[in-house]
């Protein structure tokens, strides 16, 4: 590696730097010297007092009442039930598809929900979830169970939301697992199967330790993903019925540009950006390794 | 002979699943086909069946939120914004793999914990900034942030490409007499093109993905992106599908095509981008 003269530096690495740090780094400090000031730039602790205590926010009630529940609980709920099912769906699927014929092309139907902009992918689950052109109703009808419009009722509006992102999501997970299994070895296999062990005891033995590195990244990935979730909410619900599936990034646009309450809001971003590095560390951590 | 029957079985679950994921997909293209009156009772019903072009024409041509202005706008600030940030973070990407400079650790650090901010951490400092530029609802300001955006990971991405690359070709054409700057651009970028396409790929998706950042800085009717105007097509007082879907349909073809294309490098760069 060669010591960069300061030509070298001023045009490779400059250019990058001086716009990351007008654009990305500064403001990213303006919101946090935001979220500890009032409206005259006086220190204060009032914005983080009031976002955690707002009912916006966290809503002991809503456990009782039902939804809204607060935008804190419903991003945890985002997690608990989006994280675990799109990430062993996508693991199951690589396991199913993995040397299947035309596999190709079904990983590719699984995987165009990443694809495409995550505002069409809400308008997808508004529409799979709707009373009369839905087909989530289609299914229902046919069982002949009860039939509605899933996103507008404050009981159901956050839970078709979660489950319609899964649809969204999984095709990331299998992706990355399908790639993870291409590189396990078959001599793995074959050994364990000449010792005699189950597919079962295989899978649990072999694959599911060697994808430990994926799996950190997929968790990782997910994780970040159900914090800054707002596009879909945005579109399919403006976080509605009554802040029944209002989430935090949405809390904080509303605060800053519905509201103009600056403060507030850099108090909800510094905390979104908290959790998600947070989430992120055991991802670091791997990359930074070696 | 158990072999083939699980064989079999795996393959009936796998396209069953693969139907199963498509139907919305399906679903929004009957919608969009088909006039209103027919998909009122779901689009499954397949008794009267007419196609349509009005539902397209209605929203490419929509009074208030046009997508043939839409897509275009959304043209003008996606292209930029990949051209941009892959020409700056490929040198820095190399800068980073190639060169030692005083506080680099600290500097890929800082890189990388940028890489998990979450929008809503500038967003109301960069309207102030754009504000203070007078850049606020032009599209100038749109692609600087877009570009600042994409730095980060595109230069981590493109680091990691190029330390795959040896450093022995490099070294042979420095010998012969060549300065940094030719070796970069007549040997490096060349053998590079492959992780440039990757990344201008997702980039370019990403940005014409992008609502949030449009959302805030860019406020004209006429200057709306694409993805701005989908929410609009809703209607007041009732959702009208047909609308909605078509809408959809044109905003997912961009990306959609761009992944048709470049299917291999889109999905090693997904894979590459988060594995590393």
């Amino acid at each position: 590696m060669r010591r960069a003269k300061l030509s070298h530096y001023a045009f490779f690495i400059l250019p990058a730097l001086l716009l990351l740090a007008a654009f990305v780094v500064y403001p990213s400090l303006r919101t946090i010297y935001l979220s500890f000031v009032d409206e005259e730039g006086k220190f204060t602790l009032a914005g983080y007092k009031e976002v955690f205590t707002s009912r916006d926010t966290f809503d002991p009630e809503g456990f009782k009442r039902g939804f809204p529940m607060g935008t804190l609980i419903h991003n945890l709920l985002w997690i608990g039930i989006h994280l675990p099912l799109s990430v062993f769906l996508g693991l199951l699927l690589a396991v199913l598809l993995k040397g299947l014929p035309g596999v190709s092309f079904i990983k590719s139907v699984i995987f165009l929900g990443m694809v495409m902009p995550m505002i069409v992918g809400g308008v997808m689950i508004r529409f799979m979830f709707d009373g009369n052109v839905g087909v989530v109703n289609m299914f229902l009808k046919f069982l002949g169970l009860h039939t509605q419009t899933w996103t507008a009722y404050p009981e159901t509006a956050l839970l078709s939301l979660i489950f319609g992102s899964v649809w969204l999501w999984t095709g990331f997970s299998m992706v990355l697992y399908s790639a993870g299994l291409e590189t396990i070895p078959k001599e793995f296999y074959e050994a364990a199967a000449i010792d005699g062990a189950s597919r079962f005891r295989m899978f649990f033995n072999i694959t599911i330790p060697l994808l430990k590195p994926i799996t950190v990244v997929v968790v990782t990935m997910t994780l970040l993903w159900e914090l800054k979730v707002f596009d879909i909410v945005y579109v399919a619900t403006m976080g509605g019925p009554g802040g029944a599936s209002n989430v935090l990034a949405l809390q904080m646009y509303s605060y800053a540009f519905r509201e103009f309450n600056f403060n507030k809001s850099a108090v909800v971003a510094v905390f979104i950006t908290v959790s998600t590095l947070a989430a992120s560390i055991p991802m670091m951590r791997l990359s930074t390794r070696e | 002979m158990k072999k083939r029957y699980i064989q079999i079985i795996r393959t009936v679950i796998a396209w069953l699943i693969a139907v199963i994921w498509l139907l919305p997909f399906v679903g929004i293209l009957m919608t969009s086909i088909r006039p209103m009156s027919e998909i009122l009772d779901g689009w499954w019903n397949f008794k009267e069946f007419h196609l349509t072009p009005d539902n397209f024409m209605g929203a490419w041509n929509h009074p208030t939120a046009s997508l043939k202005n839409g897509m275009k706008n959304s043209f003008i600030v996606a292209i930029p914004s990949t051209v941009l940030p892959l020409f700056i973070a490929t040198m820095a990407g190399y800068g980073f793999s190639r060169y030692r400079f005083p506080v680099k650790k600290t500097t890929f650090f800082i890189i990388i914990l940028t890489l998990t901010l979450p929008q809503q951490m500038i967003a109301v400092p960069i309207f102030q900034i754009m504000n203070s530029l007078g850049l606020v609802d032009k599209y100038l300001g749109l692609i600087l942030v877009h570009t600042a955006w994409g730095i980060p990971w595109i230069t981590f991405f493109m680091r990691n490409f190029f330390s795959t690359i040896p450093s022995n070709v490099e070294e042979a054409a420095r010998i012969d007499g060549a300065s940094d700057f030719t070796i970069f651009f007549r040997i490096i970028l060349p053998l590079a093109l492959p992780g440039i396409a990757s990344a201008a790929a997702l980039q370019f998706t990403w940005v014409w993905s992008d609502f949030f950042l449009a959302l805030i800085l860019i406020y004209s009717p006429d200057k709306l992106l694409a993805t701005q105007r989908v929410p609009l097509m809703r209607g007041v007082y009732h959702v009208d599908w047909g609308l909605l879907a078509a809408a959809s349909v044109l905003v997912m073809l961009v990306p959609l095509l761009v992944y048709a294309v470049l299917q291999k490098q889109y999905v090693k760069g997904m894979v590459g981008w988060s594995l590393k």
